[in-house]
């Protein structure tokens, strides 16, 4: 073949480009014009005439036709008789049709297309001699019978034809899933930037500058902030909290957000550290919003999440923007809390941190949004990083495979 | 942080309860035991603590020993010091804070003759049993002066320091370095001092970077007779700033950052005299204790702040108890903290009371604090599961609802989503910027490979691909989508980007599935199954002249389009540059995308919209053109569009083929197949005929014509 490729499929086909206009009419056969039509009734086993067409230009499609009309054909066979007359039609050493058409064709085509004719050509015969077979076994067993159908065997054994689909990335599909599961309880989705100020990644989440809570989420920055002030200055968000001061500021209580986003910190990769990861945090503001609802809507989470009888216990911790502050372990999901070495033997996993909203927040969202009055509203915050769930819940042992792109972790999520 | 039990029983000798019971007891109270260890019979445990920044106040004996007698109701003794009888003093060392906003107390006691020897040989009943909780704890003995003030560290929590009194010149001051002093420090090390930095000075020289590490000079050394021991209160600021300047972090360093207790000095001072004297020597004059009263006002004695036990009950809710939280709770909780608790008048469920916070705890400040060690120490777990109502609906993010039906497109073509690195190196950046100059650099980046925040999703996805293909992973298939950064250091933009990534061969595997490469046509195929998802009025796909120089230098210049949608530019797609794959000996051709994401949001998405599917029969008619090469098939395409058959329901090449007989040079080969079906009636032959006509002539202004008119071959 010297035709340069323009279509993609067409690398091993035969072009059809001769035939000018033709039409293509229900039962007609492109290449056996009516004139040959009417012929092949009147003399079927003898006087065919070759099809007058150039070979080279013979593409798949003529095949397939002529192929129709030989299964067509051959499905009306009955009679030991019409099964003769269907091979002189086809198959007659002098005047059969696949004689004509190898001296009409074949033989004529150009060289570089003689091996992809031939190739057809031979598909063409080794379907019509089947076909002849099978009429033949038909005739002799006088219809479909399981006899007759036996040379359609399959070996069902064989592997089936897959078409593999792709997979959703695992971290993508346990944050999506967290979505899902609070939006049932009320929560929409909101986003932020990556690239935030220091006031909302830190101040509004009341860290002041210079305190030591900063030490904890070893931050990226921008390059060039040093002129700026503090507040103004450029990092990478170390975590997706700052989204809860970007929501509060445009609506007013009641929100019921739920915020899956990526984050980034200033950490040296290892198995279970990376410097990028994911979050999803909630924030739920309103009037008479409770500790003991927290604590409700996050064991039903965790339950929807791995499962009815998994158990969710409460500790005392420390976050500067929520007051009380909890870590939330859930019964280690591996040994249904009988202790083993994934929970280290204690039975339970941590796995997010959750609080109170710390009025200190809250008054930064009154300064644009009067109604967040912590002596009226109250509310709940929690975080959890995805990376983590995503581990525990694919069995995944390096962080770092997540972000690595390679074919064969990813599509057993497929 | 490591706790004895043993010492925690003698701190507190009522306490009855096992060792693991405790350490369960505190963990839920957030005084969090990491591990326990049993020291063997009559040693009692030693606890792995792992307690948060804000409690400092517990990272000692006494401390986890209060929140101990606080969990089980029990009285907390105080700890008594004995000291020796004092000798008067001839002339009291002067002391004084010039940096009144930074040091809030400073105490200072004189110990005059006293031996310094190395821990083996001391003797007294402090040092002996300081020495064996150091044996339990692993902790290294030093020196008597040393171990004193560990001792005092371990106990309490409060830092002290001990000076060589004899190479102190003149008095204390306790001052903000001037400019170009210098300090050699405890480790060793000579340091040039910042103006900014607190240092406890004599009339001469520095002697300590405050709150963070003791001099050279006037370390304790063996030769030491005369002792000066300091116990002072730090502002948190001031000690972390010094620190932080120098690179230091100490045990000193780390509390006073987070706030010491104003009140612990004297009692930290007793400790490590008492302890050092038990070798001989004794105490020369009073304790000197120069106060700043500002700083003792919002340390030692605040206002009192008022509590509610409504306010309790609006935060925390309910509990597994029906009696919940009373007032007796809120009360024995607050006391057993350290609180001094006055009850306003009040009916008993709305009870309220004016509550003076103890010294320690600089963290418990607000009401709400309060409220916290109320939770806390009734213990988390005592609280029901609750889930508030919820009125109203939620809302949906149009860029999610994109976002979902993207990626199912592209997982339906085989492609895995992947999640690459936000960062690239400069000349990565640089390549891939789609405008030049906008790329942001990072001021503190994990490595100079990472130097930069992405302006493309293309040097994660080469990465990747590249990943696989090094790993003999043939068939790479993969799709990204994320931020990509642009801008100033003043204004950083964030857009969403889509990036796809495709080497070797097609999803389909089989014993009958014929394999084959993926090619330009497929990728595009995917791009333009994307594009469908939205409801654009238009798009296309356009090819430029290399001397245009709008085709990225990353791909093909002869294999790369321009995707238009609605009129925007909305992405670029094709193979990747050979040079840039054998820059990263990339064997297989590679196929890219990168698609403007945040330009398709604003178009909406496609909604499903269903039609009538005509009863009459289609009728199919093929069309054997040859084209000039210079006619291209968008060119071709549009002219039929023009036509406006409305019985025209589609029509596309159906093959294409570019040499060969019968085709001239600058001409191509095209096999037009179009479908005409009409939805009220059944086409008649002469309405098709005159469609054929006006689609061929459509193909003749454009240069072309129809190979033959009827089925006689070419020869």
């Amino acid at each position: 073949m010297q035709g340069i490729r323009i279509c993609p499929h067409s690398w091993s086909s035969v072009k059809r480009i001769d035939a000018g206009m033709v039409g293509v009419m229900a039962r007609g056969s492109l290449f056996w014009p009516l004139r040959m039509m009417t012929k092949k009734m009147d003399d079927r086993d003898a006087n065919v005439e070759a099809p007058n067409l150039s070979a080279r230009n013979v593409d798949a499609s003529e095949f397939e036709k002529l192929e129709a009309e030989a299964r067509s054909g051959a499905a009306e066979l009955t009679t030991a008789e019409a099964v003769e007359n269907f091979r002189l039609e086809w198959l007659g050493r002098k005047q059969g049709r696949l004689k004509l058409l190898s001296e009409a064709w074949l033989q004529r085509a150009p060289v570089e297309q003689k091996r992809l004719l031939g190739q057809r050509f031979n598909a063409l015969k080794t379907v019509v001699e089947g076909l002849l077979d099978e009429a033949v076994a038909r005739s002799r067993n006088t219809g479909w019978s399981d006899e007759a159908l036996s040379h359609e065997r399959l070996d069902v054994t064989l592997p089936g034809t897959r078409r593999r689909m792709g997979a959703e990335h695992p971290i993508a599909r346990t944050m999506n899933e967290l979505v899902t599961i609070f939006a049932g309880l009320g929560y929409s989705v909101g986003v932020g930037p990556e690239v935030e100020t220091d006031f909302y990644n830190f101040e509004s989440m009341n860290f002041p500058p210079g305190h030591p809570a900063r030490d904890t989420q070893d931050t990226l920055v921008v390059a060039g902030q040093e002129r700026r002030s503090q507040r103004d200055r450029l990092l990478l968000r170390t975590h997706t909290s700052p989204v809860q001061m970007r929501t509060m500021e445009q609506q007013a209580p009641p929100v019921r957000i739920v915020i899956p986003g990526k984050v980034h910190r200033n950490d040296a990769a290892d198995a279970t550290h990376s410097p990028v990861f994911h979050q999803v945090e909630g924030l739920c503001v309103d009037v008479g919003i409770t500790f003991s609802d927290l604590k409700g809507t996050l064991d039903y989470a965790m339950k929807a999440l791995f499962g009815s009888s998994v158990k969710t216990r409460f500790f005392p911790s420390f976050f500067p923007f929520t007051e009380p502050s909890a870590d939330v372990q859930i019964s280690c999901i591996f040994c249904a809390g009988k202790g083993c070495r994934k929970c280290k033997h204690s039975g339970w996993i941590e796995l997010l941190g959750c609080g109170m909203v710390d009025p200190a927040v809250f008054a930064f969202a009154a300064e644009k949004q009067p109604d967040y009055d912590a002596r009226k509203i109250s509310g709940f915050a929690f975080g959890m990083g995805v990376e983590r769930i995503a581990m525990m819940k694919y069995g995944v042992s390096d962080i770092g495979q997540f972000y690595a792109g390679d074919m064969r972790f990813l599509e057993q999520f497929a | 942080m490591k706790i004895l039990t043993i010492w925690l029983r003698t701190l507190l000798p009522q306490l009855t309860v096992s060792d693991a019971q405790l350490g369960e007891d505190l963990t839920l109270r957030g005084i969090a035991v990491e591990g326990i260890h049993d020291l063997g019979a009559g040693n009692g445990s030693l606890f792995e603590m792992d307690i948060t920044t804000n409690r400092v106040d517990a990272m000692n004996h006494y401390g986890v020993a209060r929140e101990a007698a606080t969990i089980y109701g029990l009285p907390l003794p105080t700890i008594t010091v004995q000291m020796p009888a004092l000798r008067p003093s001839v002339e009291p060392i002067p002391v004084r804070i010039e940096a009144e906003d930074a040091c809030g107390r400073f105490t200072a006691r004189v110990l005059r003759d006293v031996r310094i020897v190395p821990t083996g040989e001391v003797r007294g009943p402090m040092s002996e049993f300081a020495a064996r909780m150091f044996t339990l704890l692993e902790q290294k003995p030093i020196s008597n002066a040393v171990d004193a003030s560990n001792f005092a560290w371990l106990a309490m929590g409060h830092p002290t320091h001990t000076f060589d009194l004899d190479r102190i010149t003149g008095g204390i001051v306790v001052r903000r370095a001037r400019k170009g002093e210098r300090l050699k420090t405890l480790d060793g090390v000579e340091r040039t001092l910042d103006p900014e930095d607190l240092i406890v000075a004599d009339a001469e020289k520095p002697l300590a970077l405050a709150g963070v590490m003791g001099g050279w000079q006037t370390m304790i050394t063996p030769a030491t007779t005369n002792v000066l021991v300091e116990a002072a209160w730090f502002d948190p600021m001031a000690v972390r700033r010094t620190a932080r300047r120098h690179g230091l972090h100490t045990d000193a360093s780390h509390r006073f950052e987070r706030g010491a207790d104003f009140n612990a000095a004297p009692l930290a001072s007793e400790i490590v005299s008492a302890m050092l004297l038990e070798n001989g020597g004794s105490v020369e004059g009073e304790m000197i204790d120069v106060r700043v009263a500002t700083i003792e006002k919002r340390t030692a004695c605040r206002e009192p702040i008022a509590l509610a036990l409504s306010e309790v009950h609006r935060l925390l809710g309910k509990t597994v108890e029906p009696e919940g939280i009373s007032a007796t709770t809120v009360e024995a909780v607050l006391r057993g903290l350290g609180c001094e608790l006055r009850r306003q008048p009040s009916s008993a469920d709305s009870a309220q009371w004016q509550v003076t916070l103890p010294s320690w705890r600089l963290d418990v400040e607000r009401e709400i604090d309060l409220i916290e060690e109320v939770a806390r120490v009734y213990g988390y777990n005592q609280f029901a599961n609750t889930l508030p109502a919820f009125v109203g609906s939620v809302k949906v993010r149009s860029e999610a609802e994109v976002e979902a039906a993207v990626s199912v497109k592209l997982r339906a073509a085989g492609l895995h989503q992947a999640i690459g690195s936000t960062f690239c190196s400069m000349d990565e950046a640089h390549l891939f910027e789609p405008q030049p100059g906008m790329a942001v650099e990072l001021g503190n980046p994990l490595s100079a490979e990472a130097g930069m925040l992405r302006p493309s999703l293309m040097p994660g996805m080469l990465a990747m691909v590249a990943g696989n293909l090094h790993r003999d992973v043939a068939d790479v298939r993969l799709f990204e989508m994320g931020t990509v950064f642009g801008g100033s250091p003043d204004r950083v933009e964030e857009r969403t980007a889509l990036a796809l990534g495709l080497a070797g061969g097609d999803a389909t595997e089989g014993v009958f599935a014929q394999r084959r490469d993926l090619d330009f046509f497929d990728l595009k195929g995917m791009v333009e199954q994307v594009v469908e998802c939205f409801a654009a009025r238009s798009f296309y796909f356009d090819q430029f002249a290399p001397e245009e120089k709008l085709t990225p230098e990353w791909l093909h210049p002869w294999r790369a389009a321009r995707l238009t949608v609605d009129g925007m530019a909305a992405g670029w797609l094709g193979e990747l540059h050979p040079r840039l794959a054998a820059e990263r000996k990339l064997k297989k051709r590679v196929l890219v995308a990168e698609i403007y994401l945040h330009r398709l949001q604003e178009v909406p998405l496609r909604k499903p919209k269903s039609r009538e599917i005509s009863r009459y029969q289609p009728v199919r008619r093929d069309f054997s053109l040859l084209m000039p090469r210079r006619v291209n098939w968008a060119a071709l395409d549009s002219a039929l569009a023009e036509l406006n058959i409305g019985e025209m329901t589609e029509w596309s090449a159906r093959e294409v083929l570019t040499a060969g007989a019968g085709i001239p040079g600058e001409s191509f080969a095209l096999l037009l197949g179009a479908t005409f079906q009409a939805t009220d009636r059944t086409l008649r032959e002469d309405e098709l005929q005159e469609f054929a006509a006006r689609i061929v002539a459509a193909a003749e202004k454009l240069g072309g014509r129809l190979r033959a008119e009827s089925g006689n071959g070419l020869q």
